[in-house]
């Protein structure tokens, strides 16, 4: 009896203390949302108390002044593009990489996922930027984004091909199927559970970037959402309402992607980090 | 039969990219960091050593953002570190019921944009009307109320805290994870030994998570290291300078047109980066060995 009662009372504790540590989690969500629908007045403090008169409006404002509906296509695009460019090319790398087992090719590997720790020289990229023609373009942050997310995705891949026998690809091979046909008809579909992880953790750092289209899109029509709502904020300091509008626009999709996906979210964030 | 199987030049999209967007800005700010290139004229001049003399001055305002990225780098691994393994054994051992619940709301600021969560908390800390001053208030403890983002002794820990806020639950996710690598039979072993709780995490959770840990502790550095969104909103480095960062410094001479000192300072972390990524390397592909 007397264990049971332990038991039942640490359980109680544990449960108080992670829904604790839970409603800290949601509190700024829940402030966001209910001065999103406030008065500019009754946002000035951005307190926690309910909208008294939802203010609807306030998103239909939003969406007209802070450009919301461009901001979000480009959004699409860039991390769309740069997820796709980014986990193609770096699985077809690690494939060749991993197969070979000279050193040549085990430095290429090392060199690839030296990326994961070297940091962006922003200063010089803007002039290969310039150089290329790419300076404030759809297609300059979309080939940038990729880059960044490639040293991490070779890695993920690398260490997955290395589980595949490969007496299956030799088999291929030796039926008559070329490098590409064994690639992409053996290959890749066994790679679907790296691809999906990789596609997912590029997705979610792209969509969130900031400071690569702060430093190359100029152009406001070129802008994606995070940099859409910072100039909002900017302009809109004082009307907290509006800001929360915009905040909560903006983190609408990614929201709603994570209640949908977060068992995959959740998982991919853990691989490559553990193992087994 | 390898070359024809397995062509090297599969590699070579991912190398390009990566060559031209990454390694190559890389080497040419080695280059550059010695000239005086600048934004109001298109010649560029050798200066020598005057870029790094300039940084390492020790009144300048670069090595304190030097020392402050260091501050909140430390600070932050220390804290998310504990927090998420305290978190992450209370939602493994602790809870049963709800545990994936907890998880998945615990871990959801980590999808929200940095630059939002710092937008948000700006509001939260603000130190007239914000959230927080008014609950502390309310409830009595408006004693500890102060100028979150203003005070000059104050403001880097207020944004080391929000960083935390923002960073724990994604550390805790790889945590649990970790956890439920460990086989069970080491727990079961355990208690027929008559192990207490605090054994039982010393001598076979801690040590049997350590690589786990190594790797956390990795990715807390290197984002670290490079933090810029959440300092932008909150404080731009103010104020003053007492929250400037390294990132935070190259993105400002970069705006002022200082282009020669902005890579050098870019260089100098280009350097330290490359050093600490055999350790990255080292630490992340240690597994697979194993």
């Amino acid at each position: 009896m007397t264990v049971y009662t332990m038991r039942t009372i640490r359980s109680a504790v544990s449960h108080f203390t992670a829904s604790g540590v839970g409603i800290l989690a949601l509190a700024p969500l829940y402030i966001i949302i209910v001065n999103a629908l406030k008065t500019p007045y009754d946002a000035s403090s951005m307190g926690a108390g309910l909208p008294l008169n939802p203010q609807f409006g306030n998103f239909a404002t939003v969406i007209d002044q802070g450009k919301l509906v461009s901001a979000f296509m480009n959004s699409v695009i860039y991390s769309v593009g740069g997820t796709v460019l980014a986990v193609l090319t770096s699985a077809m790398a690690a494939y060749v990489l991993a197969r070979h087992r000279r050193r040549s090719h085990q430095f290429i590997y090392l060199l690839l996922i030296a990326g994961i720790a070297i940091p962006t020289n922003f200063v010089t990229l803007t002039k290969v930027m310039q150089v290329t023609g790419l300076i404030d373009t759809q297609l300059g942050i979309i080939l940038l984004y990729a880059a960044t997310q490639i040293p991490f995705s070779v890695f993920l891949m690398y260490a997955f091909i290395n589980t595949l026998p490969q007496e299956l690809d030799e088999a291929a091979f030796i039926d008559g199927c070329g490098p590409v046909r064994t690639f992409v008809s053996i290959i890749l579909p066994l790679l679907t559970p790296v691809v999906a992880t990789c596609a997912i953790l590029d997705m979610l750092n792209l969509w969130n970037e900031f400071l690569m289209p702060l430093y190359f899109l100029n152009s406001t029509a070129n802008w994606p959402m995070t940099l859409a709502v910072y100039n909002f904020f900017g302009q809109f300091a004082s009307s907290w309402n509006l800001v929360a509008a915009d905040v909560l626009l903006t983190i609408l999709p990614m929201i709603a992607i994570y209640l949908v996906a977060q068992r995959w979210i959740l998982s991919g964030v853990s691989a490559g980090s553990v193992k087994g | 039969m390898k070359n024809r199987a397995y062509p090297t030049w599969f590699a070579g999209g991912a190398l390009l990219l990566y060559g031209v967007f990454v390694l190559l800005p890389s080497l040419l700010g080695l280059g550059y960091s010695f000239t005086d290139w600048n934004s109001y004229s298109n010649d560029v001049h050798w200066v020598g050593l005057d870029n790094f003399a300039t940084i390492f001055d020790p009144s300048s305002t670069y090595v304190s953002a030097i020392q402050n990225t260091v501050i909140f780098t430390v600070a932050t691994i220390a804290l998310k570190t504990v927090i998420a393994l305290a978190l992450a054994i209370l939602l493994t051992s602790g809870v049963r019921r709800l545990s994936y619940v907890y998880r998945a709301i615990i871990f959801l600021p980590a999808v929200l944009p940095i630059l939002v969560v710092g937008i948000v908390f700006k509001s939260i800390l603000d130190p007239e009307v914000g959230l927080l001053n008014s609950t502390l208030q309310l409830i009595g403890l408006g004693g500890l109320a102060a100028q979150w983002l203003t005070d000059t002794s104050l403001a880097i820990w207020s944004v080391i805290g929000v960083d935390t806020w923002r960073g724990v639950g994604y550390i805790m996710v790889i945590l649990i994870a970790g956890l439920h690598a460990i086989p069970r039979d080491y727990y079961e072993a355990a208690s027929l030994d008559g192990a207490s709780r605090r054994q039982v995490f010393q001598f076979i959770t801690l040590p049997l998570l350590m690589p786990v840990l190594a790797v956390t502790t990795v990715l807390n550095l290197l984002y670290g290291l490079r933090v810029f969104d959440i300092v932008l909103v909150l404080t731009n480095g103010g104020p003053g300078y007492v929250t400037q960062t390294t990132y935070l410094s190259i993105f400002s001479d970069f705006g002022r047109g200082q282009y020669g000192v902005a890579t050098a300072m870019s260089t100098v972390f280009f350097i330290v980066m490359l050093g600490l990524s055999f350790l990255t390397i080292k630490i992340m592909t240690r597994r697979e060995v194993a």
